[in-house]
């Protein structure tokens, strides 16, 4: 028996959008269920992209004589990509054969080009971490770090590729608008580490930079809800949604303490907090609406259908249907 | 040979073993699956799981009409599909066969069933394997997509990938596992160990190219005898996926049998998505200067 809606036969409230009709077989979902681990793979997209924009800082704090704000950042920059090294590894189902994953380049596969940005990345980041923590070999540990600083932008988005370049609706449907939530969240958790971490008199760029991508993370991600149509619903609600809500709110009030407190010492480290935290359960947000959607046989054909209806509109000959 | 980006990622593709690298070999086979003449046996489920020592993934009794294994997944590579539905009455001609009296339906409709073989549909542009990270999934000289379980790291990212739900994480053994079209029988000379034992020839194993023609054949011929709704589904080059390696002829729209009604592999967006992606790595890099640029002390 194929049904429109697994609900259809309970008397419902009328719903103010009703919903869309489809057919499937017994309501089962069409895709897989995603098998990435959480908290892992959110764990990850967070630390990873507050490892990169931190890599970035660190060279711009040195070059700007800013020495508290780029040894936090260094730090920053190493332990994120060592966290992130340790939650990929553990994510694998075999994480004996980890090293498969450098025995081939492929540029069609994200997670490929990510091994290939984040094994350098996470070398040269600990390097130029560990080097400013013993004060061995400054200059070297110097060129790592700018190393390192030219692969934190990559760092910073290409994990909304990895998300993006699947069949999940939620989040295909969203691979314009992304990379800039995720490029937007991880400036926000580098800017909000630079404010936990660097004294008072450095912060400065700190709290700007925090503020920037919390604005662009939370316009990203209005537009990505929007543009998604009926399937940006599944970062409304559920658990997806808390965690986007909560992670809203947070990014706001960091942003305006970011922006309004920096000077003090205790409303910037919490306003730092907030943005890394805000930074944090937009991941969890994303990743979470992802699963929703494969969950559901709604997202998968609802969309299809009307693709399909429109192109068969297009191809009919004219005066017709 | 050469072949542009666009052929490569989404467009059609007429050789895919010759894309992936194969000078020479042999022509692309696949599966044409006849759903209407399909009795819903099973035969298929159990000779793969014989023939592939597929490890028992569990029985469950679900209530969806006789269909006990759900789905496609890491440990269940056919999968026959069984929807009971109500049509107006066709009036078909009594063959004197023994019948069940049908009396929870009213006098003018029929109940129909539809029974259906599912598989991997070794597309031609394969999501799953253009995503693999390890490169364990490749595409064989049959044109097939075939997963190797010395190299599969369990990395998952074949999963969501497929638009059609097909490979998955086997629990407990943390590898991907999928159809191979039975790549060890082809490279014998055999076919699949399904289309063996199908007994009423609902799946037939083929060269594409015939087995094209021949769905086309049936389903006009299924149309001229009334049949409105029977459609391929897969068959055509120029759909999302370059078109299927296994296609099938179905009686009612896909989404009934749990498929995808208009699948498009992934990566047709991906050179998009890197350009996007590129943008937002300098943007971030921009963002960091411009944050320093000025800054108060």
């Amino acid at each position: 028996m194929t049904r429109a809606h697994a609900d259809r036969r309970k008397p419902v409230e009328e719903p103010a959008v009703p919903p869309a009709d489809f057919r499937s077989y017994y309501g089962r979902p069409i895709l897989k269920q995603p098998t990435w681990k959480n908290p892992d793979v959110p764990g990850y997209l967070f630390s990873g992209g507050l490892a990169g924009a931190s890599a970035v800082v660190a060279e711009f704090a040195r070059a700007t004589g800013r020495p508290g704000l780029a040894r936090t950042a260094r730090l920053g920059a190493a332990g994120g990509a060592l966290a992130g090294v340790v939650l990929l590894v553990h994510d694998l189902h075999r994480p004996a054969r980890f090293l498969n994953m450098l025995r081939v380049v492929k540029p069609t596969s994200p997670l490929s080009v990510g091994t290939w940005i984040l094994s350098p990345f996470s070398a040269l980041a600990s390097a130029a971490a560990a080097s400013e923590l013993t004060g061995i070999a400054p200059a070297l540990g110097r060129l790592a770090g700018v190393g390192a600083a030219a692969l934190g932008g990559p760092m910073t988005s290409y994990t909304a590729v990895l998300l993006t370049n699947t069949a999940v609706p939620a989040w295909h449907g969203a691979y314009r608008e992304m990379p800039f939530v995720f490029g937007g969240s991880a400036a926000a958790a580098a800017g909000g580490l630079g404010l936990v971490g660097a004294p008072v008199a450095e912060n400065a760029p700190a709290a700007r930079l925090g503020a920037a991508g919390a604005a662009v993370e939370l316009a990203a991600g209005a537009l990505m809800e929007h543009r998604l149509g009926l399937i940006g619903d599944r970062y409304r609600t559920g658990a997806a949604g808390t965690c986007m809500r909560v992670a809203k709110a947070l990014s706001v009030i960091g942003a305006a303490g970011a922006l309004a407190g920096r000077r003090h010492r205790g409303v910037a480290a919490a306003s730092g907090a907030a943005l890394m935290a805000g930074s944090l359960l937009t991941r969890f947000g994303v990743f979470l609406a992802g699963k929703a959607s494969a969950a559901d046989p709604r997202d998968t054909v609802v969309p299809q259908r009307a693709r399909a209806a429109e192109a068969d509109r297009a191809q009919a000959p004219e005066g017709t249907g | 040979m050469s072949f542009t980006l666009d052929q490569r990622l989404a467009a059609p593709l007429p050789d895919p073993a010759g894309e992936a690298g194969y000078a020479e070999h042999p022509p692309r086979m696949g599966f044409f699956t006849d759903t209407s003449v399909c009795i819903g046996c099973k035969a298929c489920e159990v000779a793969c799981k014989e023939w592939n020592l597929v490890p028992d993934d569990g029985l469950d009794l679900t209530g969806m009409s006789y269909d006990n294994s759900v789905g496609l997944g890491a440990s269940t590579w056919r999968h026959v599909a069984f929807v009971e539905q109500t049509t107006p009455d066709r009036h078909a001609v009594d063959l004197g066969m023994p019948s069940v009296p049908q009396g929870a339906v009213e006098a003018d409709r029929e109940v129909r069933w539809l029974m259906a073989s599912d598989v991997c549909k070794h597309c031609t542009h394969a999501a799953c394997l253009d995503v693999c990270p390890t490169g364990s999934l490749f595409r064989t000289e049959f044109g097939t997509v075939v997963v190797q379980e010395d190299i599969c790291n369990g990395c998952g990212y074949c999963v969501p990938a497929c638009p059609y739900g097909v490979i998955d994480i086997r629990p407990g053994d943390g590898r991907a596992w999928k159809c191979t079209l039975c790549y060890d029988r082809l490279g014998a000379g055999q076919e699949p160990a399904c289309a063996k034992a199908c007994p009423t020839d609902s799946i037939q194993f083929g060269e594409l190219d015939e087995l094209r023609e021949r769905a086309a054949r049936r389903v006009d011929a299924l149309q001229a005898a009334g049949v409105e709704k029977a459609r391929l589904y897969g068959h055509d080059p120029a759909d999302g996926v370059g078109g299927d390696g296994a296609f099938f002829l179905l009686l009612d729209e896909p989404e009934v049998y749990g498929l995808p009604p208009d699948p498009v592999v992934t990566t047709r967006d991906l050179p998009a998505m890197w350009k996007r992606a590129a943008v937002a790595a300098a943007g971030v890099v921009a963002a960091v200067a411009a944050a320093f640029l000025g800054a108060a002390r």
